[in-house]
């Protein structure tokens, strides 16, 4: 279980998540969406601790950091909450002086101190597990925005993370590709992973999300279950901004 | 045989062994030791606390505000007035190796900074630590980046070493001083002496052009045409 409690962060005087708390269950696929600058990567990022949050806690599993502003936390305790995570970035940011499946073992590698052998293993499963064990020895720059994404995700679950974190996975992808990065997630939200992901994208939220976390000017707005946010919104504001979401991917598909 | 060549075939010897006995060591030498300066340099300048950015900061202020020539004289003729005396070869190496070490502190600082800030945050993302992320990830980007300002360092550096004549190391151009006092023949010997250093430093940039092939075979990049 992954819990942020009371979240406030502030860069500078711009006060970007109004004390935010969220529960996500274990096994479930929790979507953050609204519209930009509501603070839905920022809320996303404090999860794995790339922005340290002015006050609040974040708690994953039975890990749990409270922060408080001016207050100083230690490099070891960041880390020791950021190995349980893995993230996937909106623009990939595979290591470019790495080939696909060097990517994907890097983490087991540096990090984790598998033996070289294993850590190939397990890659090269992962690799195969989102359709790219024959792109194993590709360079990232061979490959297209989609591979890429998806080699993203490999790398990310190699070091069996207890939540994947996706920022806007498909917002950098036109359709086509983008819809097979859906297909790699959605199969891992079959599979029962645990993801967080901060999207634009309606189709990848309504397919692949159970909870909906409506998030605007860094408060959330509402909450719930995918069908009853997206079927049935309570809240006047999720209801404008998701017919204008169902606009925006009318007039893309067209 | 006409008698410049002869000149220049019976100098030869005594040329190449000062460039291989003086020069190449000097130049190697002080492009490690000043390659290491940089690289500590420049890291404290972006990642230091404020006191030691600051000194790095006067150090290259100095460096690159005064001659390298009166450097080289400050270290050999000036420090015995503080008691500090120094061979020529040492002398030498400690001034080029902070020359070297303050403009490729520039350059490695301009470099480490051109690695996207998502570089840095993918690699914490698998749970690297600081100096992991630096070493395993941004280094090796930021190094590709370095090779061509790095070659030239490299290279105004083997003609520089010729400035170390001046503090009376008997390295390459010296050398030819010292054939051209005795033949008054200083035409053929300091044209006999550039001809050298230009082999030395077109063998450099072929190294570097293989260099960068080999850093670029990841490719995203624009290649040189050779």
């Amino acid at each position: 279980m992954i819990e942020l409690k009371e979240i406030e962060k502030r860069f500078g005087d711009n006060l970007v998540l109004k004390g935010v708390s969220v529960v996500i269950a274990e096994g479930t696929v929790t979507a953050l969406v609204g519209p930009s600058g509501g603070g839905k990567s920022t809320l996303l990022r404090c999860i794995n601790l790339l922005e340290i949050p002015t006050s609040g806690s974040v708690r994953i599993g039975d890990d749990m950091l409270t922060f408080r502003p001016g207050g100083k936390v230690a490099s070891r305790d960041i880390q020791r909450l950021r190995r349980q995570t893995g993230m996937v970035f909106q623009n990939f940011q595979l290591f470019p002086h790495r080939t696909a499946i060097e990517n994907v073992m890097e983490g087991l590698i540096t990090v984790q101190k598998w033996p070289l052998a294993r850590a190939r293993e397990r890659a090269l499963a992962l690799l195969d597990k989102v359709g790219l064990a024959e792109k194993a020895d590709a360079w990232p720059s061979t490959l297209s925005g989609g591979q890429q994404q998806r080699v993203a995700i490999a790398r990310a679950l190699a070091p069996s993370p207890k939540v994947l974190l996706c920022d806007e996975p498909t917002s950098a992808l036109d359709p086509e590709l983008a819809e097979e990065v859906v297909e790699v997630l959605a199969q891992l939200a079959r599979e029962g992973t645990t993801m967080v992901m901060a999207t634009h994208d309606l189709r990848l939220a309504s397919q692949i999300a159970n909870e909906v976390v409506f998030l605007e000017a860094g408060t959330v707005v509402e909450t719930g279950p995918a069908s009853a946010v997206f079927g049935n919104p309570q809240r006047e504001r999720t209801k404008r901004f998701i017919a204008t979401l169902r606009q925006e991917q009318a007039a893309g598909a067209a | 045989m006409p008698h410049w060549l002869q000149l220049m075939l019976e100098s030869l010897g005594p040329l190449l062994w000062a460039a291989l006995v003086f020069t190449a060591p000097l130049t190697l030498l002080s492009f490690a030791f000043g390659l290491a300066v940089g690289l500590g340099a420049a890291l404290l300048r972006l990642f230091g606390p404020a006191p030691l950015a600051a000194v790095v900061r006067f150090y290259v202020w100095i460096i690159r505000g005064t001659p390298l020539l009166v450097q080289l004289f400050l270290i050999f003729y000036g420090l015995p007035s503080l008691g500090v005396t120094l061979d020529a070869f040492p002398a030498a190496l400690i001034g080029f190796t902070l020359n070297v070490g303050a403009y490729t502190s520039e350059i490695i600082r301009a470099v480490i900074g051109s690695v996207p800030r998502g570089q840095w945050e993918a690699a914490y993302s698998i749970g690297m630590t600081w100096p992991q992320a630096m070493r395993r990830t941004i280094l090796p980007q930021a190094g590709r980046v370095a090779v061509p300002p790095l070659s030239n360092t490299f290279i105004s550096l083997v003609k520089d070493t010729s400035l170390a004549a001046a503090i009376t190391l008997p390295e390459l151009f010296r050398a030819a001083q010292r054939i051209v006092a005795v033949t008054y023949e200083p035409l053929i010997l300091y044209v006999e002496a550039a001809l050298i250093y230009l082999a030395l430093s077109s063998v450099l940039s072929a190294l570097q052009v293989r260099l960068e092939r080999r850093l670029g075979r990841y490719g995203g990049f624009l290649e040189a045409r050779s």
